[in-house]
């Protein structure tokens, strides 16, 4: 492992950032959506998030990533490696976000959104200032685990031909064959950028605690 | 032409599918002997964290951060191309069955740890006030207790885990991912094989967890 060989590596970590970030941008809104019509008690919003979240989660996140890559392209829909993977990953990371989100939901008890709706509060609102600011505590620690997951789950984009971290990897094993020195390098790239990831969630969640005598009468 | 190559083609469907599915023993076979090793190894890599030795203790951390926070696809390389440098060549599944156990040990050592400082203290000082051997008390008394609330947690994983599998295809297994996109590559037909693909992990995978469901309320842990 030298300097250059390392040059080529980290050159390619901006294309596993912008997976990943756009991934996110994708997934975020979809997993709040999802998530809040699946805690909803209409029925014509709770069975297509309940599909949607059932199907994503339950076949594999490489199979959908092959799916916009290979079978959408017949039908039509012929997408750029860069968004077939965003897409994939995006709507994958989605479903798991809904559940986080809907069990984030279900989680405040019913007395506030009574109490709120009591003090004549719509329904918006109540979602707004009283629900969602509670939610967001028990949230955090799954969805920490999950933007984990995202960033490794990148490496999959590796499979579409996009020249990401895992990659640019492979391809350099092939001009320098030293392939120890370059995977366990890979491996501690990915490791340290999911570090900051780590920080990043902890402080998310010291920031958002609410005190117990805070919470509880 | 090309909306009528891309309509799902039953007959083809059909003609596939016994292929596709039988791969799903290969893929049901690794998923179980990786589960297994790694509910050996996370419990191996719980107890060396927890060593007197500062050394062992930082050591078994370091490993379990590496292996939670990086990529499987990764892993199971190191584990089918550079394992081979240094003479541990193996066959692509027992790799593949090596690369997801070990990254799950990492999982598991977690969920051990969890149910370990979840036990009463109360439970140890006894051990020790009654002589157990430290055998002894994890074998009858920290074990059997531990091990029944992680039933539902193991579930997830399991599940979890078996929706990997189809990384595997990536180091030449033929499981189900790997034997659908070899029938695609000889016929150019992908809609249909990487659908019964997600098909059948779909149902597999949503069947497991009503099942898991319902061992999460068996074991609901009483406040």
């Amino acid at each position: 492992m030298n300097q250059d060989q390392l040059h080529l590596l980290l050159d390619a970590v901006p294309t596993t950032l912008e997976v990943f970030f756009l991934s996110l941008v994708f997934a975020v809104p979809l997993a709040l959506l999802a998530g809040l019509a699946r805690a909803s008690k209409v029925r014509v919003l709770r069975w297509p998030a309940g599909i949607y979240i059932e199907v994503f989660r339950g076949t594999s996140v490489l199979v959908q990533v092959f799916f916009v890559f290979y079978v959408l392209p017949l039908y039509g829909v012929t997408l750029s490696p860069l968004v077939a993977g965003v897409v994939a990953l995006g709507a994958n990371f989605g479903a798991y976000g809904g559940e986080v989100v809907r069990a984030g939901v279900l989680s405040v008890s019913r007395d506030q959104r009574e109490g709120a709706l009591v003090l004549g509060m719509g329904p918006l609102l109540v979602m707004r200032r009283v629900i969602l600011p509670q939610a967001w505590s028990p949230m955090l620690p799954p969805a920490g685990n999950l933007l984990i997951d995202l960033l490794k789950a990148t490496a999959l984009v590796s499979l579409i031909t996009l020249t990401d971290l895992t990659f640019a990897g492979q391809e350099l094993i092939q001009t320098t064959g030293n392939v120890t020195g370059i995977w366990l390098t890979v491996l501690v790239i990915y490791f340290l950028l999911s570090l900051p990831l780590r920080g990043f969630v902890s402080l998310l969640e010291r920031l958002t605690r609410i005190p117990q005598s805070e919470r509880t009468p | 032409m090309i909306l009528a190559t891309a309509i799902f083609d039953f007959h083809y469907a059909l003609h596939i599918a016994p292929t596709i599915l039988y791969a799903a023993r290969i893929t049901l076979l690794a998923t179980v002997l990786a589960f297994l090793f790694a509910m050996i190894g996370g419990l191996m890599l719980a107890l060396l964290r927890r060593s007197r030795w500062f050394f062992v203790r930082w050591t078994a951390m370091v490993c379990i951060e590496l292996l939670r926070n990086t990529p499987l696809l990764i892993q199971l390389y190191i584990v089918f191309y550079v394992f081979p440098f240094y003479g541990l060549t193996l066959s692509p599944m027992v790799c593949g069955i090596l690369g997801l156990g070990i990254q799950y040990s990492a999982y598991l050592s977690e969920v051990y740890r969890a149910g370990i400082e979840n036990l009463q203290r109360g439970q140890w000082e006894a051990c020790t006030a009654l002589g157990f051997s430290s055998r002894r008390t994890w074998r009858r008394i920290v074990l059997p207790q531990i091990l029944p609330p992680m039933a539902p947690v193991f579930g997830n994983y399991v599940i979890q885990m078996f929706k990997d599998t189809p990384l595997l295809a990536t180091i030449t297994v033929m499981e189900l991912l790997g034997t659908a996109l070899n029938d695609a590559s000889h016929s150019f037909r992908y809609v249909e094989p990487i659908t019964i693909v997600g098909a059948t992990f779909l149902v597999l995978s949503y069947s497991s967890s009503i099942v898991v469901r319902k061992l999460e309320r068996k074991f609901a842990v009483v406040h």
